[in-house]
């Protein structure tokens, strides 16, 4: 089993304090969700976990197994086992999607032991059948042109050829048909076991009802302020999060306020 | 530094090797006459760039000999790769100043496609050359260079398709240089007749480290009503050279010329590409890559001059810089009165990697027609924070990634090469002048 343990972690970004003190323990074989409005420092979270250049950690730990991930450069984080399907995606002009896979996984092998071509097209062609993916998205550029639900597939498409042991996955719902939630939500269950863990990010239930969370978490104003089971995000989607802020006398959500 | 303007070659020499090369006499007549025009002729002015101290002139030896290759197995390895020995049919290797391999496919023999050195065309083809040498293109007495060109012209090729010739396969032309002393006054003339259709590929290709020679390179591309060129080349002079490169084109009716350019020359360069689309609905599509380091210096000059109505022109160009390198990329597209309905557009970008590097964008729109449309993007910049975080969050490493990304950039002109072996080069020239 592994762990990621994130301990009063305070993020900023130019200056300006976002996250304010976030406790989250994350094992393989779970699923955690973690909700909020937008503006309440979820993708933060996110970004300061992977490494995002812009985001300054000023105090607390990120550890992965006992190891200190703060210390570790971005292609580090990922090659000790974490994936951030990011909420939106870069588009990289003349690298094609096929292209960038491989050396997404060469990366993770000694050099000598690449993964072979045939071996490699093999497996990226049933992962893109498995997620409906046309045959073309491989060569085409990365994320060039491609529309929001094509990204988010292609996010879980690397996902699945990289088989991390953690996945932060940021709004991998947001603006996918129903169509699209349902292939989305396939690839990430289909990952789902003994070796994987999951920190999904969104603000809305209805991915939930396709990927049932282990542990749900809400974000308000920078901190994990609620936690508990697959219960609480039925309770969110009932009734919003206004019980929440009532219950901790929280006026406004975002993270620029103080409770 | 003083800087030669005026050549060490005289009347005499010219005379001699002309005579040696067998050529007739208007061609004695026309080297001669571009001779005495020179001394008098202004030196180009590239914009933005300034050449005064530029030695484009002084050298040793007006040619080399050089032996021939009586066989593809006898090219060095980094040529044989470039061929795809199995199926090229139709190629000429120049080595220095020597025509040293040359076959025709038979398919194209029998309809009339001639693809020779340029010594054998003016002695065979005379009345052709004579027609098309610098007549119209590019003339001899447009600067001091293009007039030493005409005087002092030792190698080349000469391609021409006749009328409603439409070839499937490639024409791939090879000029190596391995005589570091080998001087280059280079000159291709591509002839395409009306209705017809030409793939063309060529390569520069220095192997040593530092040339004491000069280049100084003309292309002459001419497509007649609605014949399609597509003109790849990929230059890799070695440092040492001070070179000039002046690809020209001229599309007439409902003609098409494509350029796919990978400019890797080690020396300093300055590099003129354009096209005239003086036909009515003619295209003119110019992709140039560009990779500077070191404490080179280039100025790209890529314009395309509408004369047709419903012309269409489109540049795209991306550089990137290294070192103390720094370059010019102009980018002209220039739409002439009558040349209504006409389209010019360009994009211009300037991948900076490192402090001391210099690269200017400078994309020039000239109108004089009020029906037409026309658009320009440029850019100068590093390489995307974003981008590096996306690719490492992958895995991959920051110098894969920024491999990945410089490669990615590049890569509208290495795909749009027309040979497998070229577009491999390429590639790995780029990694070896990114590296
Ligand atoms: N690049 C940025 N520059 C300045 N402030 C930012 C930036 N990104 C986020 N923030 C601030 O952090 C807050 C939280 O953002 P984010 O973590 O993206 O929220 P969420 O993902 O929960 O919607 C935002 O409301 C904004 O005020
Ligand atoms: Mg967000």
């Amino acid at each position: 089993m592994s762990t990621l343990v994130i301990q009063d972690l305070h993020v900023s970004i130019d200056g300006k304090e976002i996250l304010k003190g976030v406790n989250l323990t994350l094992n393989t074989g779970e699923i955690h969700a973690v909700m909020g409005p937008n503006g309440t420092g979820k993708s933060t979270l996110a970004s300061a976990i992977m490494g995002h250049p812009k985001y300054e950690v000023t105090s607390g730990s990120v550890t992965l197994d006992g190891e200190d991930v703060l210390e570790m450069e971005v292609d580090e984080r990922a090659k000790a086992g974490l994936f951030l399907a990011m909420q939106y995606p870069s588009e990289i002009t003349g690298v094609t999607n096929a292209d960038f896979l491989r050396s997404s996984i060469n990366a993770r092998r000694e050099e000598g032991d690449e993964i072979s071509l045939m071996k490699f097209i093999r497996e990226m062609d049933s992962k893109m059948d498995f997620l409906e993916m046309d045959q073309d998205m491989a060569q085409r550029y990365l994320n060039e042109g491609f529309s929001g639900g094509e990204k988010k597939r292609n996010e879980i498409l690397q996902l699945m050829m990289i088989k991390p042991t953690f996945a932060i996955l940021d709004e991998i719902d947001s603006g996918l048909d129903i169509d699209a939630l349902k292939v989305v939500s396939k690839g990430i269950n289909e990952m789902r076991g003994e070796g994987f863990g999951s920190l999904i990010i969104t603000h809305y239930q209805r991915l939930l009802n396709y990927i049932t969370p282990d542990h749900v978490h809400v974000m308000m104003q920078g901190r994990v302020v609620k936690s508990g089971g697959p219960e609480l995000a039925h309770k969110l989607e009932a009734q919003g999060y206004d019980w929440i802020k009532e219950e901790l006398g929280i006026e406004d959500e975002t993270v620029g306020q103080e409770a | 530094m003083t800087v030669e303007t005026t050549l060490a070659v005289t009347e005499q020499v010219i005379r001699a090797y002309s005579e040696k090369m067998q050529e007739p006499g208007w061609m004695t007549d026309f080297r001669l006459t571009a001779l005495a025009q020179a001394a008098d002729l202004p030196m180009p002015e590239p914009d933005k760039t300034n050449i005064k101290s530029w030695d484009f002139l002084s050298f040793s030896a007006h040619t080399v000999e050089s032996e021939g290759y009586s066989t593809l197995a006898d090219l060095p390895q980094d040529i044989q790769s470039l061929i795809d020995t199995e199926n090229q049919k139709t190629l000429y290797i120049q080595r220095n100043n020597t025509p040293a391999y040359v076959s025709v496919s038979q398919e194209l023999q029998d309809k009339g496609v001639i693809v020779t050195d340029i010594h054998t065309a003016i002695r065979d083809h005379g009345d052709l050359v004579k027609q098309y040498l610098m007549t119209d293109v590019v003339k001899p007495d447009e600067h001091k260079l293009t007039a030493y060109h005409a005087a002092l012209l030792n190698g080349g090729a000469f391609i021409y398709i006749p009328k409603n010739v439409e070839m499937d396969e490639v024409v791939q032309v090879i000029y190596v240089q391995d005589d570091e002393s080998v001087s280059l006054f280079n000159h291709t003339l591509v002839v395409a007749e009306s209705n017809s259709k030409l793939t063309y590929v060529e390569n520069y290709l220095s192997t040593f480290e530092t040339a004491t020679g000069q280049a100084n390179i003309v292309s002459e591309v001419l497509a007649k009503d609605n014949a399609k060129i597509t003109y790849g080349a990929v230059d890799v002079l070695a440092k040492g050279y001070t070179a000039y490169v002046n690809r020209r084109g001229v599309a007439h009716r409902d003609a098409v010329i494509e350029w796919a350019l990978g400019l890797m020359n080690d020396s300093d360069t300055i590099v003129e590409n354009v096209t005239h689309l003086v036909g009515d609905n003619s295209e003119g599509h110019v992709k140039t890559v560009v990779v500077g380091r070191g404490d080179q210096k280039q100025n790209f000059t890529t314009k395309v001059i509408h004369w047709g109505k419903n012309s269409e022109g489109q540049i795209l160009k991306h550089g990137v810089m290294k070192d103390s390198a720094s370059s010019i990329f102009n980018g002209i597209g220039k739409i002439e009165h009558g040349a209504s309905k006409s389209n010019a557009e360009q994009e211009s970008r300037v991948l900076m990697l490192s402090e001391k590097a210099r690269g200017d964008a400078n994309p020039i729109l000239l109108i004089d027609e009020d029906d037409v449309t026309a658009g320009h993007a440029a850019s100068v910049g590093r390489v995307d924070p974003m981008q590096m975080y996306y690719l490492m969050s992958r895995g991959i490493s920051k110098h894969e990634a920024e491999r990945l990304i410089i490669h990615g950039f590049l890569a509208p002109v290495v795909r749009a090469l027309p040979v497998e072996g070229v577009k491999k080069q390429l590639t790995e020239v780029i990694e070896r002048k990114v590296r």
